[in-house]
């Protein structure tokens, strides 16, 4: 009896470990399976998105040029342009701070794509979007206030 | 299976300026139906784009991305007739790819 539900308690642990190991990219069979960062995803504030990518150690700049609406009408579509005056930047994430999961991508870039996205996203309620660029293992961040008058989650 | 995407690619000088278009109801997990059950999530999760079979542009998103998605990005070096090709995979694995010719600007 109790010998079987030892073995039992061992296979959870080694499932967990397994687990731990993808998402800390130890076992990384492919990109397409690797790679989507659930834990940061699945983060619940900006700080811990930021903390699961590796990040969160990013400085403060003023050279990473975020266009988006002071006043977003309809906050189920709000239009955002990117574009990051860091030389060699390889890669943009992307976060809705007040968003019930804040991290809402990465675009990497490489073979020529100029670090420039545009993308249209969900923002539930007035919140800073902020932006972080990776340049030479580097991070830099900057952050804009969007205010929505309707949310974009729900409904 | 899913809708075809609309890619534009077009030259401004030696830059390629892609904008695309995915038909995807980016359900986020918190919208309820008509009967008041939840819509399950169902996103699209990954997006790779390559020029003449290089990528050259990736993205990781999440459920926050808008329905029907739309995207912009830009490419240094590409030519006319140069192919273009966009695949998005969701949380479901459905998938799509489209391709596309860029064309020289105005």
């Amino acid at each position: 009896m109790e010998n079987t539900r030892r073995a039992a308690l061992k296979g959870i642990w080694a499932m967990g470990a397994m687990a731990a190991a993808v998402a800390s990219g130890i076992l990384a069979p492919s990109r397409a399976f690797a790679a989507w960062n659930k834990g940061a995803f699945e983060a619940k504030s900006t700080l811990d998105a930021m903390r699961a990518l590796g990040v969160a150690n990013a400085e403060d700049t003023k050279a990473i040029e975020i266009r988006a609406p002071d006043i977003a009408e309809n906050g189920a579509v709000v239009p955002i342009d990117i574009t990051s005056n860091i030389p060699g930047t390889t890669a943009i994430s992307v976060f809705i701070e007040k968003n019930p999961f804040p991290y809402t991508g990465t675009f990497d870039f490489s073979q020529g794509a100029v670090p420039y996205v545009h993308l249209r996203v969900k923002i539930g309620e007035s919140s800073p979007v902020r932006v972080v660029a990776t340049a030479g293992g580097k991070h830099y961040t900057s952050a804009k206030e969007v205010k929505v008058t309707i949310g974009g989650c729900g409904g | 299976m899913a809708e075809p995407m609309k890619i534009r690619a077009t030259l401004q000088g030696d830059i390629a300026d892609v904008r695309v278009l995915m038909a995807h109801p980016m359900e986020t997990g918190q919208r309820k139906d008509a009967s008041g059950k939840i819509v399950p999530l169902h996103f699209i999760q990954t997006i790779t784009a390559r020029l003449n079979g290089k990528t050259v542009f990736t993205a990781d998103v999440s459920q926050a991305v808008s329905r029907n998605p739309v995207f912009a990005f830009k490419v240094k070096g590409a030519k006319a007739g140069d192919k273009l090709s966009i695949t998005w995979e969701d949380n479901a694995g459905d998938k799509r790819t489209d391709e596309v010719v860029i064309r020289a600007g105005s």
